[in-house]
């Protein structure tokens, strides 16, 4: 075999796996999400379907296969279709470039074909000189899928919550990309491997902590949920102003893509915040190595972040929301970026 | 071998959504087409070893632009151009011209050019973007037109809002 067909061969497989974990994590959230919230709301959520509820997401997945498939009339027939393909599609080419752990060597079986012996394989679907500009140009392009869905079911509803979403995404995409500014200066590279390998040694070396990156880390943390439209900041999917917003009109399997979307966006802003700011794979105890099992300890942890604010908060006022994007984050992200600037120039 | 496949299938997407934006009668899925058209160039900056003006094509045009004009777009809920005759028989011969006369000026750029090949292993990387942007050639341009871009925008806040 050619280098070029296995260095191929290698990423197909490794966009099969992940595609198929991201799923399992994805249906997995769905009945964790509903399980957590209700209890914090003392009630005991889906418990009926297998031990527990756990079949709870495979019996509405069932559903949703077999739910009647309903086109408004008038709809724009091309954006219609294409609007839960658009988002799917970016959310999970953003995850592609991130990395989820030290690159691993693959053991030399004597199963396994000459080349694949002993092996470096990156835990990364593509690794890119520009990671984490690529990571934001295709946010920016997941927009469209949110606005192609609202404009095309030519509803009142729909398209209100599509221009919502749109208004409130890029607002906020403005702090996200300048909080990710200090921490590129920091580490000096595009790269995400390379950012959390700056951030080796111990907890103190994390980007979140105080003297690193903490104000990034904040306004990272609000911005990225907004971006991901989570409580306090679903506006757009205020169910009592908007029916459901851009995707009132969605039903069935295009609905699951909609909603397989957000969880997988969701899943992104966790996987980024433990990348960025939390040390990644470093287990930020000097002495003890880098391992896959931080990793995913901290994604955990910031899922379970996202659905306890989601069982805390009450949900913002449209003009407190633009305000609050507009006024206090971006200047704080703009201020963040002058003194890493400064310090980077004098200190260094 | 596949870098010419991905080529041809981007250029090929490029082109196609091209002519989707003047042949589409919605305005809205003009818009659309041309962030295909944006985002298959990209793809062919990529495949040219720049990744990083690839990032910036999406980021910057496919973006923050296609997104401010999709929202007007939709605000205004342009009608349905209905097509009609009169001076439109004139208008699609001028175009006519027009566009044969622009086939005839990128054949000859094309031809008068020598396929050289990029230099193996060669890539734009940010760091070469920013020392050629940053270099005493380019700098007073790079800063003049930052310089610019604040103004207008200063402007347009002040055109906007009455009372500051």
């Amino acid at each position: 075999m050619t280098p070029v067909m296995q260095e191929l061969l290698i990423a197909v497989v490794k966009v099969a796996v992940l595609i198929n974990v991201l799923l399992g994590v994805f249906s997995g959230m769905t009945y964790l999400e509903r399980r957590v919230l209700a209890f914090m709301q003392f009630r005991l959520g889906p418990n009926r379907t297998g031990p527990f509820g756990l079949l709870q997401p495979i019996a509405d997945g069932i559903k949703l296969f077999f739910k009647e498939e309903a086109m408004p009339e008038g709809a724009s027939r091309w954006a219609f279709v294409a609007a839960p393909i658009v988002s799917i599609a970016t959310a999970f080419t953003a995850i592609a470039v991130i990395p989820y752990g030290p690159p691993v060597r693959i053991p030399s079986f004597e199963f396994l074909p000459e080349w694949l012996r002993g092996r470096e394989v990156s835990m990364q679907v593509a690794d890119l000189n520009v990671g984490l500009l690529f990571i934001f140009a295709i946010t920016a392009l997941g927009v469209y899928g949110i606005v192609m869905a609202g404009w095309a079911a030519n509803n009142k509803y729909s398209l209100l919550g599509g221009l919502r979403s749109s208004a409130q995404m890029f607002s906020y995409e403005l702090s996200l990309g300048l909080s990710w500014v200090g921490i590129i200066m920091l580490a000096g590279s595009f790269k995400v491997a390379d950012i959390v390998n700056s951030q080796a040694g111990g907890f103190w070396n994390w980007n979140a902590c105080p003297g690193r990156q903490f104000f990034a880390f904040i306004v990272y943390l609000i911005a990225g949920t907004a971006e991901v439209s989570r409580t306090p900041f679903d506006l757009p999917e205020g169910e009592t102003e908007l029916v459901a917003g851009f995707h009132t009109e969605y039903s069935s399997m295009k609905f699951a893509l909609m909603q397989m979307a957000e969880y997988i966006n969701m899943i992104t802003v966790a996987v980024l915040v433990s990348n960025l700011f939390l040390g990644g794979w470093h287990s930020g105890v000097p002495g003890i190595g880098p391992s896959f099992f931080w990793f995913v300890g901290k994604v955990a942890a910031m899922l379970f972040f996202f659905v306890w604010l989601r069982g805390t908060l009450p949900r913002f006022r449209y003009d407190q929301l633009m305000h609050f994007g507009w006024k206090v984050l971006i200047p704080v992200a703009a201020v963040n970026v002058l003194a890493t600037a400064t310090w980077v120039t004098l200190v260094r | 071998m596949l870098e010419a496949i991905l080529f041809y299938a981007f250029g090929g997407l490029a082109l196609a959504s091209a002519v989707g934006v003047i042949a589409q009668k919605n305005p809205i899925l003009s818009a659309l087409s041309l962030i295909v058209t944006l985002c298959s160039l990209s793809a062919i900056f990529g495949l040219l070893g720049s990744p990083f003006i690839a990032a910036l094509q999406v980021i910057v045009y496919a973006g923050a632009i296609m997104v401010l004009f999709l929202f007007v777009l939709m605000l205004l809920n342009v009608p349905r151009q209905e097509e009609g005759d009169g001076p439109r028989g004139m208008l699609k011969a001028v175009a006519i011209l027009l566009g044969l006369l622009f086939v005839v000026q990128v054949g000859a750029v094309v031809a008068a050019h020598e396929h050289a090949a990029a230099p193996a292993g060669y890539e734009a990387t940010t760091e070469s973007v920013a020392q050629l942007l940053f270099s005493a050639r380019f700098l007073y341009v790079f800063e003049a037109t930052s310089v610019l871009i604040l103004a207008a925008l200063v402007g347009a806040v002040a055109l906007a809002k009455k009372d500051l």
